[in-house]
């Protein structure tokens, strides 16, 4: 009876769990917990911290892969009018810090609604072209784009062009997958590369300055180059197998910035080397070939471009974020999934992975 | 044909399925792209990234190395090294230095001097550098700063190695002194290839031999690798290289021999020269007045600045290598051995001497009213007879007379081993061609050759110029090249280097010309001008007395104490003792000291005295008083 009961229970509690998404997601996690500790043990240290975080984002991922994506679908109306409230009274009334406004104090704390569109921006996308499924015209698309503009400009507007890219890919995502003509994406590029001049006259001075010190960091070797330099020595001078868990120079002296959380991947660059940086890189492959693969089999409209998105936000996240510790692309705040220390960004990436779970464990249900 | 609902499904989830294909292929490429970045990174450029790791973590703390000391040929220090703490502030550290000096002087004293000493080193200095603003800490006053450290982010308490001249203003011509390291010393020390040596130095040789043999007694600096943090505090010491001390020199100055000849010019101006004229080693080498060189170490106070910059004496004046003089009639034996060696006079062959020479319509006279009468070679030099040196000058011509004070060294430099030595002027034909530039200043007059003969004209020459030829002449026309440094020695392995052993040349000179230049020299101590300064001496010595005009008196009878002193002639003397086997030759030069005989031969007498004799001199010299009808 008893052990009836618990084979139930364990039936129960794996159900709806995707077994490689959850694989995958765990190795990472061990990856990141292993990294934080090496980035903070020196002073305070946040893995537990960091392992407390993953077991919330583990019960939100287990809860959010019960409910049926026609559920979530509720929430996708709500969600997205509440996201965008909250980003207009950032706007409005939001608590400046550091030259940026993001924040919205609520009483004894304070909230960044940006945060909630990264879940709400595609969640409310894919609910928009499910409903016109049947008939999806050129005005459908235009409001699409309406609709992921407005939180977009709000939150690039804070200035957070960090999670306004963020935003702003995982919506277009969305679109695309749901079938964006060809010729309009070519248009599209076409026209944002003329429209690049005139970008840069409304881009922020830290904007033109991240962006200038990509092309030439020693311009400002003391200002914002000195991220980019000491991250690119830490990852350069990781070499092929890195200096060792604990033993990286570049972390431990403390020359590299923010590095438990948007640097960690100099961090682990550096102790783990190009090997570790192949099974990381190999890692989130996978985990955006196993959403992919999820969504390729998905049954609704609905769940197929929601889960596109998703899976390639994880892409976005991981590529944004290694390409600007590596010196590729422009600093932005973007967090490495799994792997940054962060309550909310993890809380989220556990939501999306719930969301995958769902939509891959429901998809017979729908079907029939 | 219609397409059925399912079909329509189906072809809608190819093409979305081909979407996700090109997706995945996108982000396939991207992070290719990514692997390839790091591949780069970390295989094709890590040996660099390591090398900036490195730098990042290792900084290198130089030590600076203990200076060379500088003793001179009997072995008394003259340059040391002593450490004493010293309270220094990093302005770039320090938010207001007002406030901050302000705060310091609550807790150990800091006198108004300090603070003005310390703005000049603010003007002079880069920000990123140390700056004294106390030095010479005692135990307590350290004690008091340490326990109060933590009020002053930026100040420190240093342990400095300070140079010290135990013997003050003794010999400071000649040894100069170091101070901080200012643009146009960096670029020497970037010219030197010496920017890594001197990361821990702040002082540098300025003048004389500080800075002449700068290189040389500096030494080696140490460094001390120490990992360090972003914030540039240090983790752990990580390996220690010492520094090497800078080699010490030893001199062939003898301190006592100098102390003695400045304590004979008293308070005159002027300048004294003594060779050993076997080696070219300089045993005395004095510029009057001195000054302090410790007043320079750890900075010079702005009044004691202006006080040595704007003294009427020019105390900073090397006038032994810089002051450059007509030599009047010190030039004479050099003008008689000339004719000998030309074979324009022979020393039996005599002139009558009217009082004056007829050249060209011009009346040149000589001092003697009247006239010396019969004069041979011996009596010219002897008694400093004028007319005999018109004559020969005339004769000579001034291209001859050119050539041979150029023989022996007179208006060249002379290569001793103290920077920005003067050249003095040899007058020539081709010298007033460079010299001016209007082409009837250019040319040279058959009688501006005349008062050459007699030292006086255009000639100009520094006293270390007129002491190297009279030691050359006192060696029988072996030449060496004035040299302060006897050997350096180096601080590792006890290696001496000798300095100019060799000489620098062997004038063809014939040696019974010599002998009667030495002879007729000889004769100036025993029974002419020089004869009052040196009676009595005890020992044989050669001489020639010399007063060069300084102000032109044309038509009218010189009387020297009359006339204003800045206005009264320089007074010479040159000398070699002893005659049969000179260890020592001497120029002395007294600025507006009237005639040699008067106020220069005495200082000579003294300096002899001194190195031949042992004999200590009771007190300054002092003027004969009763000038004799000479020169």
């Amino acid at each position: 009876m008893f052990l009836k009961l618990l084979q139930q229970f364990r039936s129960r509690l794996v159900e709806h769990i995707d077994g490689p998404l959850l694989a995958i997601s765990l190795a990472l996690m061990l990856f990141g917990l292993a990294t934080v500790y090496s980035a903070t043990y020196d002073a305070n240290n946040r893995a537990l911290s960091q392992l407390l975080n993953m077991l919330v984002g583990l019960a939100v991922m287990w809860s959010v892969a019960q409910l049926p994506p026609q559920k979530l679908m509720r929430f996708a109306v709500p969600l997205y009018v509440v996201g965008v409230v909250l980003l207009v009274l950032v706007y409005l009334v939001g608590v400046k810090i550091n030259g940026a406004r993001r924040w919205l104090p609520i009483g004894f704390t304070r909230i960044q609604p940006s945060e909630i569109l990264k879940i709400a921006m595609p969640l409310m996308l894919a609910w928009y072209f499910h409903k016109y499924e049947a008939a999806l015209k050129a005005r459908h698309f235009a409001i699409a784009f309406l609709l992921l503009l407005v939180p977009f400009g709000l939150i690039a507007k804070q200035p957070d062009l960090g999670t306004a890219i963020l935003v702003g890919a995982a919506g277009f995502y969305v679109i695309f997958f749901a079938g964006l003509p060809w010729k309009v994406m070519v248009g599209m590029i076409a026209a944002a590369a003329s429209a690049a001049p005139f970008v840069w006259t409304v881009l922020h001075d830290y904007q033109r300055k991240r962006i200038l010190t990509l092309i030439d960091p020693t311009t400002d070797p003391l200002g914002s180059g000195y991220h980019i330099i000491q991250s690119t020595i830490a990852i350069g001078s990781g070499g092929s197998f890195g200096k060792g868990w604990l033993e990286g120079t570049q972390t431990h002296l403390e020359f590299i910035p923010e590095r438990h959380t948007d640097f960690i991947f100099a961090v682990f660059s550096e102790e783990r080397g190009l090997l570790g940086n192949c099974i990381l890189v190999t890692l989130y492959l996978l985990l955006i070939a196993r959403g992919l693969m999820i969504t390729a089999n998905a049954s609704t409209l609905f769940a197929r471009v929601l889960g596109g998105s998703i899976s390639l936000s994880f892409f976005t996240y991981a590529f944004v974020n290694m390409g600007m510790v590596s010196g590729i692309l422009p600093v932005v705040g973007v967090p490495l999934p799994f792997m940054s220390y962060g309550g909310t960004a993890l809380v989220t990436l556990f939501l999306a992975l719930g969301i995958l779970m769902s939509i891959q464990s429901h998809r017979m249900l729908v079907k029939t | 044909m219609r397409h059925s609902p399912l079909n329509t499904r189906d072809s809608e989830l190819d093409r979305f399925r081909f979407r996700i294909a090109i997706a995945a292929t996108v982000v396939v490429a991207a992070f290719a792209l990514l692997i390839g970045r790091f591949v780069y990174l970390q295989i094709v450029q890590h040996d660099y990234y390591t090398t900036r790791a490195e730098d990042n973590r290792i900084s290198l703390v130089p030590i600076a190395p203990n200076r060379g000391v500088i003793v001179d040929r009997n072995g008394t220090i003259m340059a040391r090294n002593y450490s004493a703490f010293t309270l220094e502030i990093t302005p770039s550290k320090v938010d207001d230095l007002d406030e901050t000096i302000d705060g310091i002087a609550k807790v150990i004293e800091i006198l108004p001097k300090d603070r003005r000493r310390f703005r000049k080193l603010l003007e002079e200095s880069k920000s990123f550098e140390s700056l004294p603003i106390r030095t010479r800490l005692t135990d307590e006053e350290v004690a008091r700063f340490a326990a109060n450290r933590y009020l002053f982010p930026g100040v420190e308490v240093k342990a400095r190695l300070f140079r010290q001249y135990p013997l003050g203003p003794i010999a400071s011509h000649a040894l100069g002194y170091i101070n901080r390291i200012n643009k146009s010393d960096l670029e020497t020390i970037e010219k030197n290839d010496q920017e890594a040596n001197y990361k821990g130095t702040d002082h540098i040789g300025k003048t004389g031999l500080e800075q002449k043999y700068e290189f040389a007694l500096h030494g080696e600096t140490g460094y001390e690798e120490v990992e360090i943090d972003a914030g540039g505090r240090a983790v752990r010491s990580l390996a220690r290289t010492a520094p090497v001390s800078g080699n010490n020199l030893t001199l062939t100055l003898d301190t006592r021999l100098q102390e003695i000849t400045e304590k004979a010019f008293g308070d005159r101006r002027g300048a004294l020269v003594a060779i050993e004229p076997s080696t070219g080693g300089i045993l005395a080498l004095v510029s009057t007045p001195t000054f302090d060189p410790n007043l320079f170490v750890d900075g010079i106070r702005s009044e004691d600045w202006d006080l040595l910059n704007n003294s009427p004496d020019r105390p900073m004046v090397n006038r032994a290598l810089n002051g450059a003089y007509p030599p009047g009639s010190t030039f004479k034996p050099f003008m008689a051995l000339a004719a000998l060696e030309l074979g324009k006079r022979t020393p039996g062959q005599t002139i009558s001497d009217p009082g004056y020479f007829n050249f060209g319509g011009h009346q040149f006279r000589d001092d003697k009213k009247g006239g010396h009468g019969l004069v041979d070679m011996y009596k010219s030099i002897v008694a400093s007879c004028d007319t005999y040196y018109y004559m020969l000058a005339n004769d000579l011509g001034i291209d001859n007379i050119a050539r041979f004070m150029g023989s022996i060294g007179l208006g060249k430099k002379t290569g001793v081993d103290i920077e920005g030595e003067s050249e003095g002027v040899l007058p020539s034909p081709e010298w007033k061609k460079r010299r001016f530039k209007r082409p009837e200043q250019q040319k040279w007059f058959a009688g501006e050759t005349i008062s050459i003969g007699i030292g006086q004209g255009y000639n100009a020459y520094t006293p270390i110029q007129l002491a190297q030829a009279v030691a050359t002449v006192a060696n029988d026309g072996v030449m060496f090249r004035p040299h302060l440094v006897r050997y350096i020695t180096d601080s590792r392995t006890g290696e001496k280097t000798m300095i100019e052993p060799e000489p620098l040349r062997k004038l063809p000179w014939k040696q019974q010309n010599i002998d009667f230049i030495k002879k007729a020299m000889i004769g100036v101590n025993r029974e002419g001008t020089g004869a009052r300064a040196f009676a009595g001496a005890g020992y044989e010595s050669g001489g020639k007395t010399g007063t060069a005009q300084v102000f032109s008196l044309k038509g009218s009878d010189y009387k020297g104490g009359k006339l204003k002193q800045e206005l009264r002639d320089h007074a010479l003397f040159i000398a070699f003792a002893p005659a049969d086997n000179p260890k020592i030759a001497l120029a002395v030069l007294v600025e507006n000291g009237g005639f040699g005989a008067q106020s220069a031969a005495p200082i000579a007498r003294m300096v002899l005295d001194y190195y031949l004799l042992g004999k200590l001199p009771k007190g300054p010299a002092k003027d004969d008083e009763t000038p004799e009808e000479e020169e």
